[in-house]
């Protein structure tokens, strides 16, 4: 757990971030450090400067902007996790509970979360199932990613080298909404096996007026459960309809690994997203 | 604090802790000198091959690199790694590999620099040209005709082989109402110590004199082995460990590592350090288990389990480790159990595979033996439709029949086993808890109840069976001396870490001499400091080392008697000593014992045939090995969606003869427990089939959590043992023990009426999802 050498920054402004990150090919974001820095002691990654954004102020606020709720990119999970700001959104705080352990959480954050696109992380289900968008600032100015643009491939993203993602938003949705993210943990990285993040929104009538499912865990990339989606929306999401379109994800194209193949992975993307949906509609419905 | 005769049996916490949990330990790596280097070692990425060439040259371009070696810089001024029970068929591991390499891993070359970036730089930069062999990496792969040979001078990859056939159980299979026959996988599993394996080495030129830290359970095994190794007068080697995190029988053995910084020291008279990455603790640290069973038992109708064939096939990796060819001969001797079995035939293969070596594992080999008599029992109560608590009753053997020689000749002290299995069922409600799961299973839920009934060897060992090489036998010393104020001094040659010998040994002399705690010191694990030791594994630091350090501080107290007797002028006889204090009975003169020791220390009132001083040596050579017991039971309820598994209850009742510290035997059971359901449920050593490790770092290879268990159950009952002057029998593999084989019979209860019989380790949610979908009964 020896990394190579490698040169250390921790500018104070963005601005003079984006400068390094420019003037230094190669150069990463270190954000959480929760992924990059076991890499680097693995030698997985060698690279010639880290670009700390620790001192960067502003950047870890957590708030709500009218119909958006907005966290900066640097907002630990574990802050997010306990914000009365995000108080009602359950599966955010559910997500933010199941990362990691105690000292991953009072480190990693959001934006260095989404922006290593592990396959198997937690965020990437809740960005996604709550339309999140990222905001990203570089040398070309700013621009608003949303995110279903926003993974690319596995451990990509379509954040640019030189470029820093400096806040998050995600949308609020008000009326008879409930949510929910379950997961099966991996026992040794503790990241998802699989995970659904699921936000149900009711009508007066009790039926889907907007369902999303993000799914990690099984595709190479997060993705959005649409197949599902469409089928439930309309329906008073009665038990044997939630069943068949969860045991029908068109978009799944699980991977297999040691623990869990990719069958079972496929298997186990029904019974998740089943829980999840009845969880979120449980508490839709209180 | 409790003080004088209540110590022994208190539940006093760990006199360690403050330091530990204040970061004031030092462990190796915490240790600098001045002028120190540091080591990285170059390790085969092939798991087979001929090495071509090495060329470590390339790393003195690397800023700060000072030197690099490979086996021929050192041919010729090493030995072998050191093992001490040979297996018929030898196969010397050289410190580094020679010529040919036979595990990913292994080390080829050592690169030592001025601190330990340079050092891993300069062993990247090291050009290794090799060979690639074929690799055969499963066991009973490696036994089958035309199989890739390990070892080219060998004709077959066997290791070591042991056969014992009584035609005894060939009657009583004959005779037996019915069989059962399994194929059970006890999969290799890794150690994982908090901390990892460490050294620094020194070389004092001026004393000629070789000084090692080194992070092992037996210092003084370790400088013997360094002796032998480097051709070094053992008078001329220290071998210190300082606190050691941790060590499960991985730390048992003295590795290449150690060897290597001792030779590379003495080469370049500065001290060198090493302490391994967590990567290379999984893959160049020993492993444990790797066994594979085939066991057959007869019963009768009644439901007694007469006779049992069993046949083993242990991986020993690509070398035998120190102790790792003996450790599987565990098992077969101890597969009877709790039981009253009446014949038993085996046969016992250990393999070499192109793996790391398999060594002791906390429990070695009992474990194995554990699991395959506790599947036995349930699958004899399943195949007559019994309950699996009334089919143990059945074949106890009975409380009056100890000691008592097993078929396998494992001469078993004491024992009572209704009485802790009686409690455990009693603590878990067991009647009321098969009420409730047949209501669940009438809900469709799966819930199980597993029971473990079982019994371990412990206090290795009587030294009548001493390993040669070890060059001791498996006697335990220990000197106490008490210093002019009354305080204590207690060296122990056992190696305490982890465990609260410290705490453990001071309570035990504290209580004997009056004294409170913090006035009795224990000095351990330095062989400059104490003269003599063997170390601590196999639960019998308390039973061996103990009852050293009781003998000495009764010897102590008897000379501070007579001591007391002559400054009192009065007979020996007639002096009493409570609360510190000699008096003489019915009241007359008193003496405190800390004025005692000011007068053994001044002397001017010189006692006759007696010396000055206050202090004994005690040396304790056991006359057999000691046998705790214990039932465990629990209840799970599996996920028939998943797979997963919900541990709901736990209940462990442990018989470990007296106990001296309360707290401390809770905390080894509770560690144990935990450690034995980490391999039932979550933790396996992967290598695919061209020999690279797949689970070699914590992302992939899963250690059990807080988080994943209930809150556990415990309760002892006490049954002493005759052989020891504590009547202790050890506690620090028990629970370990029996713990696989509890949740594993859960779980396949929880399964039964599925119909699944059959599971193996690790319980990982999508093999038991597998068993259900494939069971008769599975839900459609």
């Amino acid at each position: 757990m020896i990394p190579a050498e490698f040169d250390y920054q921790a500018p104070r402004s963005l601005a003079d971030a984006l400068g390094l990150l420019r003037a230094t090919p190669g150069a990463k974001v270190l954000s959480g450090g929760m992924s990059l820095l076991p890499a680097l002691k693995q030698r997985l990654l060698e690279l010639p400067l880290l670009v700390d954004l620790g001192r960067v102020p502003g950047l870890d606020g957590i708030a709500r902007r009218g119909e958006r709720f907005v966290l900066g990119a640097r907002a630990t999970h574990a802050a997010i996790g306990i914000s009365p700001v995000l108080e009602g959104l359950t599966l955010v705080a559910e997500a933010a509970h199941e990362i990691g352990d105690l000292q991953v959480r009072n480190l990693g954050t959001i934006g260095g979360s989404l922006v290593h696109a592990d396959p198997a992380a937690d965020w990437p289900a809740v960005f996604l199932a709550l339309d999140g968008d990222a905001r990203v600032v570089g040398s070309q100015g700013e621009r608003t990613v949303p995110a279903a643009r926003f993974f690319t491939g596995m451990l990509s993203t379509a954040v640019g080298p030189d470029e820093v993602v400096t806040e998050i938003t995600l949308a609020a949705r008000a009326g008879r909404v409930g949510s929910a993210y379950v997961k099966m943990r991996q026992p040794a990285s503790g990241f998802a096996v699989v995970g659904v993040a699921a936000i149900v929104l009711l009508d007066a009538r009790g039926r889907c007026e907007h369902i999303a499912l993000g799914v990690t865990g099984i595709n190479a990339v997060p993705f959005r459960a649409s197949s599902a989606e469409r089928k439930l929306t309309g329906t008073p999401l009665a038990d044997a309809d939630v069943a068949s379109a969860c045991a029908a994800i068109e978009e799944a194209d699980p991977l297999g690994d040691l623990f869990a193949s990719a069958p079972y992975r496929r298997h186990l993307l029904s019974v998740y997203a089943r829980r999840a949906i009845a969880r979120a509609r449980e508490r839709a419905a209180r | 604090m409790p003080t004088m005769k209540t110590l022994i049996g208190a539940r006093v916490t760990r006199v360690e802790d403050p330091r530990l949990v204040r970061g004031l330990g030092s462990y190796v790596d915490d240790i600098q000198l001045p002028r120190m280097l540091h080591a990285a070692f170059v390790r085969s990425q092939h798991a087979a091959g001929r090495v071509r060439a090495i060329d470590a040259a390339r790393a003195l371009v690397v800023p700060g690199v000072v030197a690099a070696f490979t086996y021929e810089d050192m041919r010729g001024e090493v030995g072998r790694t050191p093992i001490v029970f040979p297996p018929q068929q030898d196969a010397p591991r050289p410190l580094l590999a020679d010529g040919v390499v036979v595990h990913v891993g292994q080390p080829l070359a050592v690169v030592i620099a001025e601190d330990r970036y340079a050092a891993r730089d300069g062993a990247l930069a090291v050009e290794v040209d090799i060979e690639p062999l074929p690799a055969v990496v499963d066991m009973e792969a490696a036994l089958a005709p035309g199989a890739p040979r390990v070892h080219a001078a060998l004709p077959d990859n066997v290791c070591f082989r042991a056969v014992s056939d009584n035609p005894r159980t060939d009657e009583l299979f004959r005779a037996a109402a019915g069989t059962v026959k399994l194929r059970l996988v006890n999969q290799r599993v890794a150690p994982v110590s908090m901390e990892g394996r460490a050294v620094l080495a020194q070389w004092d030129d001026g004393a000629q004199k070789l000084t090692v830290w080194t992070s092992t359970q037996m210092p003084h095994g370790v400088k013997q082995q360094l002796a032998i190794n480097l051709g070094i007068p053992e008078t001329r080697i220290r071998a210190i460990a300082p606190d050691v995190g941790g060590g499960f029988g991985a730390k048992i053995p003295a590795y290449s590592e150690d060897f290597v910084l001792g030779w590379v020291t003495r080469r370049l008279a500065r001290p060198v350090k090493w302490s391994e990455t967590r990567a290379e603790n999984l893959l160049a640290t020993t492993h444990g288990r790797a066994h594979v069973e085939y066991v057959e038992a007869a019963y009768t109708a009644d439901g007694e389990v007469t006779g049992l064939r069993l046949r083993t096939v242990a991986d020993v990796g690509a070398f035998a480790s120190f102790v790792g060819a003996m450790v599987p001969n565990e098992t077969p001797m101890m597969v009877c159990g709790c039981y009253n079995i009446q014949a038993v035939s085996s046969e016992l293969v250990e393999v070499y595979t192109n793996t790391m070596q398999v060594e002791a594992y906390r429990g070695a080999g009992r474990p194995e033996a554990a699991y395959i008599i506790e599947r036995v029992m349930d699958a004899v109560a399943a195949a007559l439709g019994r309950d699996p608590v009334e089919v143990r009753r059945r074949n106890f053997i009975p409380s009056d029949a100890f000691p008592y020689t097993t078929p396998t000749g494992a001469a078993y002290d004491s024992g009572n086993y209704p009485i802790a299995l009686d409690r455990a069922c009693e603590l878990f409600d067991y009647a009321g808890a098969r009420r409730a799961q047949a209501q669940a299973r009438g809900e469709g839920r799966l819930v199980g109840i597993g029971v473990a009934s079982f019994t371990e060897v412990c206090a290795f060992g009587p030294s009548a069976l001493a390993l040669p090489g070890m060059r001791s036998g498996f006697w335990e010393s220990a000197h106490v001396r008490v210093e002019p104020t009354g305080s204590a001094t207690v060296m122990t040659g056992t190696s305490p870490h982890g465990q609260g010998g410290v705490t453990t040994f001071a309570q035990i002399v504290g209580d004997i001499l009056g004294l409170p705690l913090e006035d009795v010191v224990v000095l351990h694990s330095d062989t400059d400091v104490v003269t003599h030791g063997v170390g601590t594994f196999g639960s019998r630091a308390l039973a061996v080392g103990g009852s050293a350090v009781k003998m000495a501080a009764d010897r102590v107290l008897g000379k501070a008697r007579r001591i007391a007797a002559h400054l009192l002028e009065v007979h020996e006889r007639d002096l009493e000593f409570a609360d510190g204090m000699f008096s003489a009975v019915g009241g007359g003169p008193r003496i405190t014992f800390r004025e005692v020791a000011m007068a053994a220390h001044v002397w001017n009132r010189p006692v006759p045939n007696e010396d000055p001083g206050l202090e004994a040596v005690a040396r304790f050579d056991p006359a057999g090995f000691t046998f705790p017991f214990a039932t465990q039971i629990c209840q799970v309820e599996v996920d028939p969606d998943t797979g997963q598994i919900e541990i709901q209850r736990y209940v462990s009742v442990d018989d470990v003869g007296h106990v001296i510290n309360p707290l401390l035997v809770d905390g080894q059971r509770l560690g144990g427990i935990v450690q034995g359901l980490g391999q039932a449920w979550v933790e396996e050593i992967r290598y695919d089939e061209g020999g690279q490790l797949v689970t070699g770092s914590l992302m992939d290879y899963a250690v059990p959590r807080a988080s994943m268990f209930p809150r556990f159950e415990l309760d002892t009952t006490v049954t002493p043992t005759p052989l020891n002057p504590l009547g202790a029998k050890g506690v620090g593999e028990l629970g370990t023990i029996g713990a696989a084989p509890c949740l594993v019979n859960a779980v396949l209860d929880a399964l039964r009426p599925l119909g699944v019989t059959q599971l193996d380790m690790p319980l990982k949610p999508e093999r038991v999802w597998q068993a259900i979908a494939a069971a008769p009964g599975a839900p459609r």
